[in-house]
């Protein structure tokens, strides 16, 4: 329940492919128990799984291809 | 009048019209004559710095220059004239893509054996050219943000909404110690370079300085509102995996820890800036005003094209050995004997 009438539901954006868009600030909990914050405006959290600075997003999730030579 | 003597030197001249207008600002001659405006090469150091010049009165001016020249009629039909001539070349010479999602969509692709200046750093760049990179583009990230902002009066609603809101982010969200611009001088910190606004506008080749210019011709228009936010959803797509390899560069020179964190902020923070500015700026400003999708993909496109020239500078200079910046002026233009010291340091160390 709403503590007050100012509450109103976290909005996260999801995508088929790319990072969840989550408003800011976040508090983000690691499966070892520690937890990592962003008190960016919005937030880009990995789900591909590939980010280098997991949880956050790093664009890692883009199609990659050689260039036609 | 009185002259602010604080604020950045005037940049020596590079041709008739940057010595014309230069001499012009501090009111020490006149304007150059429309002819010889005409026969400036669009591209070249004489037209790009003389732009240079007239934009910069609307960021922090120069020293000894009145403020009130940013206004002075005669100097904005010089501007004029030198816009249209770079306009003009930009619209002649960019390939730009079919439509909006075409564009995006080739930016959004990796490639895997990229060969750009960002490659070319990580894998095998040396500190001095580490150095000369941070003062090539010291004249953007100084003011980092500050062109885009221009543009915000001409947005509404959700694209208004977004975009103030990447730009709080940019300017470090409310925390003077967050600002990129601010991030940028510690990284120069770092590197034993000035911080000063304007201090390597000299050493800066035309290549550089067309990249600035272009994002203040697109700022300081309405009528290139469309062009503007299609500019900086390419600066923000291609920044993430660009500033991941540049942090790579900074950690493999031992460059400092300052900066790293420049790029390493990037890395996060325009992974977020490019899916805000992709679905919100360009999304909202094409349900506001969809006749602005063929501007809005010129700025796509033309953002790569200046930048692939840029980098074609950098590199050819880099693969020979060779400075990519400009030789020092004369003395007698100022700025010359610590400019030169500056490089024979880059050099030595």
């Amino acid at each position: 329940m709403p503590n007050s009438p100012a509450d109103r539901p976290c909005r996260i954006r999801v995508q088929r492919r790319g990072p969840l868009l989550v408003e800011g600030p976040v508090e983000v909990e690691l499966e070892d128990g520690t937890t990592v914050a962003s008190d960016r405006f919005r937030v880009a959290l990995c789900t591909c799984r590939r980010s280098r600075r997991y949880p956050w997003c790093d664009t890692s999730h883009r199609d990659r291809e050689r260039k036609p030579s | 009048m009185a002259h602010d003597p604080r604020g950045p030197r005037l940049p020596a001249a590079r041709g008739p019209v940057s010595a014309a207008v230069r001499a012009y600002l501090p009111g020490t001659g006149p304007l150059p004559a429309a002819g010889t405006v005409a026969a400036a090469s669009p591209y070249g150091d004489d037209l790009q710095l003389a732009l240079y010049l007239c934009y910069e009165l609307h960021y922090r001016g120069f020293a000894d220059v009145s403020p009130d020249r940013e206004w002075d009629p005669d100097l904005l039909r010089v501007r004029a004239a030198l816009e249209h001539l770079f306009l003009t070349a930009l619209r002649e010479d960019t390939p730009v893509h079919a439509c909006v999602d075409d564009a995006l969509a080739d930016l959004l692709v990796e490639p895997v054996d990229g060969t750009g200046v960002s490659h070319f750093l990580s894998g095998e760049g040396e500190r001095w050219q580490v150095r000369e990179y941070a003062m090539q583009r010291s004249l953007y990230h100084l003011k980092e943000a500050d062109p885009h902002a221009w543009v915000l009066p001409r947005l509404s609603g959700r694209a208004k909404a977004a975009m103030a809101a990447v730009e709080f982010d940019e300017w470090g969200g409310g925390r003077p110690d967050r600002v990129h611009a601010q991030l940028f001088a510690n990284l120069m910190t770092d590197l034993g370079l000035d911080t000063a606004y304007g201090r390597y506008v000299d050493a800066a080749c035309a290549e550089t300085l067309a990249t600035v210019n272009l994002m203040s011709l697109l700022g300081l228009h309405r009528s290139l509102r469309g062009a503007l936010v299609g500019h900086f959803a390419a600066v923000e797509i291609t920044s993430s995996p660009g500033s991941r390899r540049l942090a790579e560069a900074m950690r493999r020179t031992d460059a400092g820890p300052a900066s790293e964190h420049f790029y390493d902020e990037h890395v996060e923070a325009d992974a977020v800036h490019e899916q805000v500015v992709r679905h919100e700026v360009i999304g909202g400003l094409l349900a506001d005003e969809p006749q602005l999708a063929g501007d809005v993909v010129f700025g796509l496109d033309v953002t790569g094209f200046l930048e692939d020239r840029l980098a074609g500078r950098l590199l050819a200079a880099w693969r020979k050995g060779e400075s990519s910046l400009r030789p020092a002026p004369h003395e007698s233009e100022g700025g010359g004997a610590a400019v030169r010291q500056e490089r024979g340091k880059a050099h030595a160390s």
